[in-house]
């Protein structure tokens, strides 16, 4: 095993690099040298990953041998990659343009936002973003490489990497960008309605099949006794599109990403129903992700873009920064949108669209810290609703995916606080979400679309 | 010199009526989206605050409240005036670039008709070379013409998805899209009009032994050229179809992507506004190509 991710480091332009300036600097004649540094990263960064993998896995691991430990650590993390990573956090980016795609909505506010208020400039980067029309759009974007990095729903970098709904392209997600944010919004017409229940035969409407809305607004229905592919019509729709709709009275609602359910309260046509995070408070919703050919190719850039987003989604989560934040992303050349209907959203003093103003200064909040139990809970769903049939591995998969442990590595680098451990125990909808009982979980779920 | 005079006569009556049709519209227009100055009557405070706070009103200067006019701009369908302004403010800029995603309205036209140029004259050679061959060799013709008489009918779009997925490069892609748009009525049109063409003149063509070449631009050419032109004509309108709603999709810059932007923003104006600028590309470049086609062809 050791030799074998010998043989792969070597193939990182990382170590080529090091290996030229340590030609060029040390006498050539000191292999034992170069040797040293990569058995001391290498056992660095072993370290960090299983300190940050938790007590658990620790026990776990007490009893194996050297050898069976290297192999386990290796078939789950991507350890030359991370030994690459941390060699050289302060290299200068290979690739210093880069451009960077996103969907033009609050939940990408850090990944926008970075240019207009120079956090990519600050970490060395001349980084410019790029405005999608849809997820589909973006995904294609990222394969084709026709941008860098790209904001992402939490569970497309999964979905990818798996290959569900497109070819499987290994994907990285580095960070979260923001947590809480979404909000159920429905029809003027439907004020009167107030359980899951009074919405059987309702049309509803979200971004994208492998999106958080998806998932919280099937949870939702399903916990009030309704069933997302029985009792209601659920259909994929860009974001403008979901208000123009409501409009029109096509649909009765949706769960949709914002400003779009702050428009429709602008619009006159839609009210406030639920904030997503009364379904599952700080539940993640968008991404940071790159692609791990990119990873690979590029690890000073993608390491400066990480923590330039780093930086970005702490700043964003201050709520003093939240206004000249609504002004920097208002834009056309980013969000496109009223200031107002921004600052709404982004403070949290709303008007709810029944005549009440109201104040939810946690209706979205920006934590870049990818819990690899957020992961394992949307491949839980994901299986749930039979976006994935057979056996999935969900830490396995959740632990490649959500770079969780290098996230805090950047995060202490940068001064922001840190986390003990990848995986917790969420709440959603009062029920608990233990990830190391996922197979239990769905088994759990009377109503479900598992074949 | 009687009948003349008529004809002009008659000319100006026809722009007399446009006109007066375009007044009698804009002023409809205007009539129907004018909307009553704001009432407060009958609303608490409360109810004036929150309106207020939701961008619906304004404070006045003398302490009354007014509809927001910013808001006026993406309330329903806008009258002439809000378009009028919005053309204003876009042609204003039009030479500024703010970041990668807003550019100014002759950069995105600059961008739509380059990637509209590059489709349809790639296309151009391909159909015409194409055409040529399948016109004089009347067997081939037979074989492939099935081929492009399934292949014509394909909206240019459809082939969108499987063009992204092969050369994974959307801007390539929109060219491609406009060039499938722009392939086939030539193509069919060419191998019709060289295989129409009057034997005569290959006969004689025969008879002063022309090489190859000189056969080809003297005689095969000339001869198809108002039948290939015709062929143009129809691809030049279906390529001009395609390309907006390429960019569209393809999320391209261009007055397609603009016209998107708008929507994204619910900017009705921004939106109308767009629509006229690809009304008004579309007849500056067909005029163009008349002018060109009009070089090329003669009366028999």
């Amino acid at each position: 095993m050791a030799s074998m991710s010998e043989k792969e480091i070597a193939m990182t332009p990382q170590s080529r690099s090091r290996r030229e300036v340590s030609a060029h600097m040390v006498d050539v004649k000191q292999p034992s040298a170069e040797a040293y540094l990569e058995r001391t990263v290498e056992r660095a960064v072993a370290a960090a990953v299983l300190e940050a993998a938790g007590p658990s896995r620790r026990q776990f691991l007490a009893g194996m041998g050297g050898a069976a430990l290297a192999a386990v650590i290796g078939e789950v993390f991507p350890l030359a990659q991370l030994k690459a990573f941390a060699a050289d956090p302060a290299g200068k980016p290979e690739k210093k343009d880069v451009s960077i795609g996103f969907i033009p909505i609050t939940c990408g506010t850090p990944i926008i936002m970075a240019e207009p208020l120079g956090f990519y400039k600050k970490h060395g980067l001349n980084a410019s973003v790029k405005r999608a029309a849809g997820w589909a759009m973006i995904r294609d974007w990222a394969v084709n490489k026709e941008v860098d990095a790209a904001h992402m729903l939490t569970p497309m970098p999964l979905a990818m990497t798996l290959g569900a709904g497109s070819m499987p392209t290994p994907m990285y997600m580095p960070a979260v960008e923001n947590i809480n944010g979404q909000a159920i919004t429905l029809h003027i017409k439907h004020k009167g309605v107030k359980t899951a229940a009074d919405m059987k035969g309702f049309r509803f409407c979200v971004p994208f099949d492998f999106s958080m809305h998806n998932y919280l607004l099937r949870y939702f229905l399903a916990e009030g006794g309704v069933h997302p592919d029985k009792d209601v019509q659920i259909r994929i729709v860009p974001p403008p599109e979901m208000v123009a709709n409501l409009k029109a009275g096509n649909v009765d609602g949706y769960l949709g990403p914002d400003p779009f359910n702050q428009r429709a309260v602008y619009e006159n046509v839609g009210f406030l129903f639920m904030l997503s995070r009364e379904i599952w408070d700080r539940h993640p919703c968008c991404a940071f992700t790159v692609t791990k050919d990119f990873a690979t190719q590029y690890p000073n850039t993608f390491h400066a873009m990480w923590r330039a987003i780093v930086d970005a989604t702490h700043y964003a989560s201050n709520p003093v920064h939240r206004k000249e934040i609504a002004t920097a992303i208002a834009p056309t050349n980013y969000l496109n949108q009223p200031v107002t209907v921004l600052e709404q959203v982004l403070t949290g003093t709303y008007a709810d669209g029944l005549g009440n103003i109201k104040k939810v200064p946690e209706r979205i909040d920006f934590d870049p810290y990818p819990w690899h139990s957020m992961a394992v809970w949307i491949l839980t769903q994901m299986k749930r609703w039979g976006h994935l049939k057979g056996d999935v591995n969900y830490k396995a998969v959740a632990e490649q995916v959500y770079l969780a442990a290098d996230c805090d590595r950047i995060a202490k680098e940068l001064g922001y606080p840190t986390h003990k451990a990848t995986s917790m125990t969420h709440t959603i909808m009062g029920k608990a979400f233990d990830p190391n009982q996922a197979e239990a979980y769905v088994k759990s779920f009377k109503i479900h679309s598992m074949a | 010199m009687a009948r003349l005079q008529g004809q002009a006569g008659n000319s100006k009556d026809a722009v007399l009526i446009s006109v007066s049709m375009l007044v009698v519209f804009v002023a409809a227009w205007h009539l129907f989206t004018l909307r009553p100055a704001f009432d407060p009557a009958g609303l608490t405070e409360d109810q004036l605050h929150t309106m207020e706070f939701n961008g619906d009103i304004m404070q006045t200067a003398d302490g009354g409240y007014a509809w927001n006019p910013e808001k006026e701009k993406v309330k329903g369908v806008p009258g002439p005036l809000a378009v009028l302004e919005k053309t204003r403010t876009e042609l204003a800029e039009a030479f500024v670039k703010k970041g990668t995603n807003d550019h100014g309205i002759a950069y995105l036209v600059l961008y739509t008709v380059t990637r509209f140029g590059a489709g349809f004259l790639a296309a151009s050679v391909v159909a015409i070379t194409l055409g040529i061959l399948l016109g004089l060799n009347k067997v081939l013709f037979q074989a492939v013409n099935p081929f492009i008489q399934i292949l014509k009918p394909i909206s240019p779009l459809a082939w969108m998805p499987l063009l992204l997925y092969t050369v994974k490069d959307p801007k390539w892609t929109a060219v491609l899209v406009v060039f499938m748009a722009a392939l086939w009525p030539t193509l069919a049109t060419t191998a019709f009009g060289v295989n129409s063409l009057r034997k005569d003149y290959l006969h004689v063509a025969a008879i002063l032994q022309l090489s190859w070449a000189k056969r080809l631009y003297k005689v095969i050419l000339p001869g198809a050229a108002p039948t290939i032109v015709n062929g143009l004509r129809i691809s030049f309108g279906s390529a001009l179809v395609a390309v907006v709603p390429a960019e569209m999709l393809l999320g391209e810059l261009g007055v397609g992507y603009l016209s998107w932007i708008e929507w994204n923003n619910l900017d009705i104006a921004g939106v109308i506004f767009a629509i006229l600028v690809v009304g008004v590309v579309g007849v500056i470049l067909d005029s163009g190509f008349n002018k060109l086609a009009s070089l090329v062809t003669y009366q028999e």
